[in-house]
């Protein structure tokens, strides 16, 4: 066998492999930690305040305890600011939250819907299974957090964030990754009930709880008044679903919320092929070693034919001269 | 060296020098005075740029080379090969050793670099896998790169003792790189939703891996080249006997494996149904140029410079395959990715972006001058006469 008919055969095993074990991996299921919290945001009941943002702020930039969860002190005026928002603005790295305002088709292209973004909080996180130092991790209360003090600022966890949730501070010499982690420090330290968004909001627009609890809370003001909400939790099941839900009122896509993103947990989109890494380093020494021995046999063999040959016709030449 | 030779040196180098230059300064500002957001064109919707389409994506898979020529010529034993190997060994260590300092260009906390090995691993990441075969790799290649110079400054007995390991060194090789290059597209699996459909598919991995080895070897020839024309003198005459054979071996493997390539990526898309994209808008056209203009094209000249054993043919296709594999690189990692966002918040490299490319390109040839100049890269040292 020639190099490359091997490394076809090889190519071939792996892509069969592959196919194996994504079926195998279809098996899986986790289904997040039982007493999780989160929050379930109404896009009927929000009017676009903003106090959810300036709640975060404040409590964010007052009760630091580590260099990457501060967030620079914002002036109150700049959240009295509603003319400014628009439909795309997304958050950076002095804020973790944003409220973003649409002109839906559904209804008419004129009546304002807002929406507050921020991080979604995967029950199974593309961030934390994309970190190569563990900097993220999902906690049992159901917030995701960062821990900047092992971050090497690779940055594949937001390209892995099917949101673009996490931001850079790319302005500074030592930057961080700034996300929303669901006010987990504040709440474990006890300065805060609940995340501070959900406390500042006047319109219960946010509403914080047990997972189970708001999905049954979402069903229910969706089978209330028929036809007001269109009949899917946002967060449910995306992405294997999250801790922050969404309910709303006009169709998900037309205030910025992707709905082509499936219901595969992330980790599972890498899961598979990074179970044949053993596969190939346990493999390729063994074959690759075998080769290598095959091959010095056969010029040994060849040689030895050679001089056995030369041998046998001096010999011959030698009898018959020798006549 | 006193300053007044550099300076004679500069004078008779005015590009090089000014790129060094450039280099310097832009190098002070991206770590000591603007950082990224002052050199780099990033932001939170593009957080990687060039610098890992270009310096990581495309430098690793062109510095394939170095396991491709060890194991045609040291495991299969190739007749011929032995000759390749020190030069092919060479590009691959300053290739990967460049990778890594490039990297350090492009993440936040450089000094930090080590901790996924050492501190913290994250072993669930596809990134963290890259970063450990890359590391383990450069330690390879420097092993078996290190007799050179060894031999130049008359260690032999270290030289002695890494030729003794040359095997398990170069099973150690290709079982990184076969990791590392499939974990490059394996990288890419986690965002689906970023990504042009004509460019994701669950064998990104496998793609990258067989890519790989018609890069390197394309690269091979196309070096081969350079260094024939500019260091024909620092050839012995069995380098200069073996080139040909060696242009002639790679350049039928590659049109054979460029040709299953092929056939591998419309498979891709035969299995996942995705013709509807092949002919619509711009991906499409794209796709089509890179499929039939960048892979087809330069396999089929392969084959016809192998039987016409015309090496003029072999050398366009060499260009074409490495031109190709850039083109490639870059619809994964930057044309094809972030398609959901609207056109204004793409990316664009900034210039200064683009030079610190450019200045770690050159330190790569300056090295790759320096050693093959004084050490014996393109001949046997003295000591080894015969050896072999």
């Amino acid at each position: 066998m020639n190099r490359r008919h091997f490394l076809g055969l090889a190519g071939a095993a792996t892509a069969t492999a592959v196919a194996g074990t994504a079926n195998a991996a279809a098996g899986h299921s986790f289904e997040g930690y039982p007493n999780s919290y989160g929050v379930l945001f109404d896009a009927s009941r929000c009017i676009g305040c903003r106090q959810c943002e300036m709640g975060c702020n404040t409590i964010n930039s007052k009760n630091v305890t580590e260099p990457w969860t501060t967030l620079p002190q914002k002036d109150a005026k700049v959240f009295e600011d509603l003319k400014g928002m628009n439909a795309t603005n997304r958050t950076d790295a002095t804020m973790y939250t944003l409220v973003n305002k649409y002109e839906p088709q559904a209804l008419g292209g004129k009546e304002p819907v807002f929406k507050k973004m921020q991080c979604m909080h995967c029950k199974e996180p593309a961030c934390a299974s994309a970190c190569f130092v563990k900097a993220f991790t999902k906690q049992p209360e159901g917030g995701v957090t960062y821990n900047g003090s092992v971050c090497v600022g690779c940055r594949y966890c937001m390209v892995a964030c099917p949101w673009d949730v996490p931001t850079y501070e790319y302005k500074k010499l030592v930057p961080y990754v700034q996300k929303c982690h669901m006010c987990h420090p504040h709440i474990k330290s006890g300065v805060a009930k609940l995340p501070a968004c959900v406390s500042a909001c006047p319109m219960e627009a946010l509403t914080w709880g047990k997972r189970t609890d708001l999905l049954k809370e979402a069903w229910k003001r969706i089978g209330n008044v028929p036809g007001k909400y269109l009949p899917h939790v946002y967060g449910e099941r995306e992405m294997g679903g999250t801790n922050w839900m969404y309910i709303s009122n006009v169709p998900f896509a037309q205030i910025g919320l992707r709905e082509d993103l499936g219901t595969t947990p992330a980790p599972q989109l890498t899961s598979s092929a990074l179970g044949l890494v053993p596969l190939v380093a346990c493999l390729w020494p063994v074959l690759l070693g075998g080769i290598w021995q095959i091959t010095k046999w056969k010029d040994k063999r060849a040689e030895d034919e050679k001089q056995k040959a030369v041998a046998e016709a001096i010999a011959h030449e030698r009898a018959k001269a020798g006549k | 060296m006193s300053p007044k030779t550099y300076l004679q040196f500069a004078k008779e180098h005015p590009i090089l020098s000014l790129i060094f230059v450039v280099g310097v300064v832009v190098t002070i500002n991206r770590f000591l005075v603007g950082g990224l957001a002052a050199t780099t064109n990033l932001d939170d919707n593009n957080p990687w740029g060039i610098w890992i389409s270009f310096d990581l994506l495309c430098g690793v898979a062109l510095a394939a080379g170095g396991y491709t020529t060890t194991a045609a010529g040291l495991i299969f034993n190739i007749k011929g090969f032995r000759t390749a190997i020190k030069p092919a060994i060479l590009t691959a260590f300053l290739g990967y050793a460049f990778v890594v300092y490039a990297l350090l260009y492009d993440v936040g906390q450089p000094w930090r670099l080590p901790y996924p090995v050492f501190w913290s691993p994250g072993t669930s990441s596809v990134l963290f896998e890259v970063g450990l075969c890359v590391m383990l790799y450069v330690t390879v290649l420097m092993i078996e790169w290190m007799p050179n110079f060894t031999d130049w400054v008359g260690w032999q007995k270290i030289s002695h003792i890494i030729h003794k390991c040359t095997i398990p060194l170069t099973v150690m090789g290709v079982v990184l790189s076969t990791m590392h290059q499939s974990s490059l597209g394996m990288l890419y699996l986690i965002a689906p939703h970023k990504m042009h459909p004509l460019w994701y598919t669950y064998q990104l991995p496998l793609q990258f891996f067989v890519s790989s080895m018609f890069a390197g070897m394309s690269m091979v020839i196309f070096e081969g080249t350079i260094s024939h024309h500019y260091l024909h003198s620092r050839m012995s005459p069995e380098y200069n006997r073996d080139h040909d054979g060696i242009l002639f071996s790679f350049a039928k493997a590659c049109s054979i494996v460029m040709l299953g390539y092929f056939a591998m990526k419309i498979m891709a898309i035969a299995g996942e149904d995705k013709w509807g994209y092949i002919f619509h808008g711009k991906y499409g056209l794209m796709w089509l140029t890179e499929m039939f203009g960048f892979v087809l094209l330069p396999a089929f000249l392969y084959a016809v410079g192998y039987r016409n054993k015309h090496t003029g043919t072999i050398k366009v296709a060499a260009t074409l395959a490495v031109l190709g594999i850039v083109f490639n690189r870059f619809n994964v990692s930057w044309f094809g990715f972030n398609v959901h966002l609207p056109e204004s918040a793409r990316y664009t490299p900034s210039l200064q972006e683009i030079i610190v490319s450019v200045f770690v390109v050159t330190l790569i040839i300056l090295c790759f001058r320096f050693i093959s100049k004084y050490m014996a890269i393109f001949s046997d040292h003295p000591a080894y006469k015969g050896h072999h």
